[in-house]
């Protein structure tokens, strides 16, 4: 690999065909997402990656890199627009924190601390969305949806499954699951799934198993975000 | 589900899916011949057609519920979609569409309890200049007045077939004010051709070139660019596709283009496929003109009858092009090329990340030109004439004539053709306008221009444009302008995207509270901040140009703002008369005693 460019200045050597994070990513390098995963096609919808390339702001999880790109990803500008789309996305749909089982693991929550976000700022829209608690194994909390469509893209394009995908338009986008009735329990989704352990937030959730590791040990209290890896494809739910 | 079942859905979708030859390619069509059939897509339809198309339903479900004209569930046997645009709130389209509710006993936004009738409002259906419109099963109808509404009602109530109903009502006429080249008469068929032919496809490109044509859908991107880009990109097929998706509300030129001049249109795509070297064509026909669907046909049908279209095209050998018309569903967004180019595969119209362009990877992943209406009706004046001399037409950066549709506020809304560099102003006198507060050039997503601006130009380098030219007398709100301009966009953001799908939202959040009093100050630096986010942060030139409108008429109509601020200091979050409304509707009350304050919501 003979390729570079900077990234806050620093050197990111990259292979053809790298988008600028997948380079960014291998290189240890950190820039704020939430619909990106290494093992999915490249989406480019929830845009907190957006970095300035050679002065233009663009997705960083789309953008190929290219030789001698100057990227910038680390400015206060940026990081306050990252900061106001997490807001977008906390007021959007039902997030309440401090009673749900994946507080400490959520990488929008993560995410929220890591660009200092100290309050949702804008009017919450409180969209009603029922839970979906039909599949044996599974349970389904809508109200945490974030539209990353990565539960999408897993059962899509690994799981052969096609079992979630979006529906609706505009704010009224919303996850819908492969059966007649709309529900989980109607599909042929199993806990063996990749889409089962992809979820960034709560919505895909395993029943029976609640608050198994304790606040304050779990995933996001050890570590910031910036230095996390997802592991959990490889070794099944944590 | 019963056999019985299936046998009625299978009835008239076995012969739709065997026209489509049952390739989920071309769901978009399925589903609309299917709702055009049974009303609404029933779910036993879907069963149909997963078995029928090999795709899980939670593709079909997706896609249907994209689109606002396609029903997962059942609507009334007369399904009336008024306009909202501003034009048809300006002719009094709300006034009118209450009465059709009360005098048919139906909810906006509901169906009747006996299902026969659901009234709802739709984004401008084109009909500016003669509105208010209507929609009812997909079908214009134009000119409403209270007389027609109440004949609609009673034709609803008595189930009279709408082939039935008065010719009148659904009668569109062009409205053509001012002709310049496109417009202009004694177009021959394959005459464009034929000198294409003579210069070959080379020779051709090189005309569009010098003739300086920049794509007339708004970018204002060289046309002969694009073409060249497409000819030299490898590929198994080249598409071309005409965007005839005309949602920019304010805008009717292509309804009037395709209604009198759609054998110039398909003739520039036939230039095109010559160029490029495209077997196929399709037009992106928006699903508000379905009215032109039938006599579109018979005009490529036509065509095919004249050797224009089919094999060996004028004798040449191995020239070979057809077209086939694509119908849209609702959605302003497939105006937006790639989103276009994914509605015309069967999906949600959801725009493409780019790079790649459609050039080198659109329609299927192949190579595809995507001009608009007017963009191929200019080429076969470019074929005739020459590029030298269409160049010499208009301004040194913006050559050639455009069509302007012309609505509002003026003696005589219609089509006016003018050669690029004519004045705000001059269009104004042309039209009959008086007393002109401001003129929205392009649409929502547009400009707002003052009267201060007036002198200014229409031409890529000054005002560029789409083609709607809304005018505003000094009667009209500006900021309920922009306000219904904001709720556009939040109902057509695709929701893609973080920022333009909460954002669109947020900001039509914040209109909605300065409209009912409990603005501040601080909404201003909001809506800049929310405009900053969308503008640096959204997928496409929806998001990014939500905001235009209001930072418009917060820079030159402030005071229209500045009178709704009943706090000039503090921003009122919550309010409490307005918490209770809910249970204001359960009850059925909305008297004096169910308001906590005397200030009556204006809703």
């Amino acid at each position: 690999m003979s390729k570079t460019f900077t990234l806050d200045g620093k050197t990111i050597p990259f292979a053809d065909g790298q988008t600028i994070i997948q380079a960014a990513m291998d290189a240890g390098s950190y820039i704020p997402h939430l619909c990106h995963h290494p093992e999915f096609k490249p989406h480019g919808s929830c845009k907190l990656c957006t970095v300035t390339v050679n002065g233009r702001q663009t997705a960083s999880c789309t953008m190929q890199a290219a030789e001698g790109m100057v990227v910038e990803s680390e400015t206060e500008e940026l990081n306050a627009e990252r900061r106001a789309l997490t807001q977008m996305l906390f007021v959007e749909g039902n997030h309440f924190c401090p009673s749900c089982e994946k507080s400490g693991d959520c990488q929008l929550q993560a995410t929220a601390y890591h660009l200092d976000m100290m309050s949702p700022h804008y009017d919450h829209f409180f969209p009603n969305r029922p839970l979906d608690a039909s599949h044996p194994d599974y349970l389904l909390d809508f109200n945490r949806c974030i539209l990353c469509s990565l539960c999408v893209r897993a059962s899509r394009d690994v799981d052969g499954k096609s079992v979630f995908a979006l529906a609706g338009r505009g704010i009224k986008s919303h996850l819908i699951v492969n059966a007649k009735s709309g529900k989980l329990g109607d599909t042929d989704f199993s806990a063996m799934d990749k889409a089962a352990n992809v979820c960034p937030v709560g919505v895909i959730l395993p029943k029976r198993r609640g608050f198994a590791v304790p606040i304050g040990e779990r995933t996001f209290d050890k570590q910031s975000i910036a230095e996390y890896v997802d592991t959990r494809l490889t070794q099944g739910e944590d | 589900m019963n056999n019985k079942e299936v046998i009625t859905h299978s009835l008239y979708l076995d012969p739709i899916l065997e026209r489509y030859a049952y390739c989920a390619t071309n769901l978009m069509q399925i589903l609309r011949e299917a709702q055009e059939n049974f009303g609404w897509l029933h779910p036993d339809a879907i069963d149909y057609l997963i078995e029928k198309l090999s795709v899980p339903r939670t593709k079909i479900e997706g896609v249907a519920s994209f689109y606002s004209f396609f029903y997962l569930e059942p609507r009334g046997k007369y399904r009336v979609l008024f306009s909202d645009n501003i034009t048809d709130r300006m002719l009094g389209n709300k006034v009118l569409m209450e009465r059709m509710c009360s005098n048919l006993w139906v909810e906006l936004g509901k169906t009747s309890e006996d299902g026969l009738v659901s009234v709802d409002f739709s984004s401008c259906t084109g009909m500016c200049d003669q509105g208010p419109a209507l929609l009812v099963n997909n079908i214009a109808i134009t000119n409403l007045n209270e007389q027609r509404v109440d004949n609609i009602c009673e034709l609803i109530r008595e189930q009279v077939p709408l082939a039935e109903w008065p010719a009148e009502y659904f009668q569109v006429v062009d409205n053509i004010r001012r002709k310049d080249m496109l417009l202009s008469e004694g177009f021959v068929s394959g005459k464009a051709l034929e000198a294409a032919l003579q210069r070959g496809p080379q020779g051709m490109l090189a005309e569009v070139k010098v003739s300086g044509l920049r794509g007339r859908g708004g970018a204002g991107f060289s046309t002969g660019m694009k073409w060249e880009s497409c000819r030299n990109a490898p590929g198994e097929a080249h598409y071309v596709v005409c965007n005839a998706d005309e949602g920019e509300p304010g805008t009717f030129k292509d309804r009037v283009l395709l209604n009198s001049y759609a054998d110039k249109v398909f003739e520039g795509m036939t230039l095109c496929a010559y160029v490029i070297g495209a077997k196929k064509g399709m037009l992106y026909l928006r699903g508000e003109y379905r009215y032109l669907l039938d006599q579109l046909n018979a005009v490529l049908e036509q065509r095919r009858q004249q050797n224009l279209l089919g094999n060996n095209i004028l004798g040449q050998a191995g020239f070979d092009f057809d077209i086939e018309i694509h119908l849209g569903a609702g959605a302003y967004i497939c105006g937006e090329e790639s989103a276009l180019i994914e509605s015309l595969e069967g999906k949600r119209g959801t725009p493409r990340n780019r790079p790649p362009f459609p050039v080198t990877h659109g329609y299927l992943n192949q190579p595809t030109v995507v001009n608009n209406v007017e963009t191929f009706a200019a080429t076969c004046h470019i074929a005739q004439q020459g590029g030298g001399w269409y160049a010499g037409i208009g301004t040194a950066k913006s050559s050639g004539t455009k069509i302007m549709s012309i609505s509002g506020d003026c003696a005589r809304p219609g089509i006016y053709e003018y050669p690029f560099g004519v004045s705000v102003r001059q269009m104004l006198e042309d039209c009959g306008a008086a007393n002109t507060q401001a003129v929205q050039v392009s649409g929502p997503s547009g400009v707002t221009v003052s009267a201060a601006e007036f002198d200014r130009v229409l031409a890529f380098e000054d005002i560029g444009t789409a083609g709607a030219f809304m005018v505003f007398d000094d009667s009209r709100d500006m900021f309920e302008v922009a306000r219904n301009f904001v709720h556009f966009f939040a109902h057509e953001s695709c929701g893609f995207c973080t920022p333009c799908r909460v954002g669109t939202s947020l900001l039509r959040n914040l209109m909605d509270k300065m409209h009912y009093g409990h603005g501040s100050p601080y909404d201003f630096d909001e809506i800049e901040k929310l405009n900053q986010i969308l503008l640096s942060m959204s997928h496409c030139g929806l998001g990014h140009t939500a905001c235009n409108p209001v930072l418009d008429t917060i820079a030159k109509f402030r005071p229209a703002y500045e009178s709704r601020m009943l706090h000039q200091e503090f921003s009122p979050a919550f309010d409490l008369d307005w918490a209770l409304h809910e249970a204001r509707q359960m009850t059925g009350r909305d008297d004096i005693g169910a308001h906590l304050h005397i200030l009556k919501d204006k809703a």
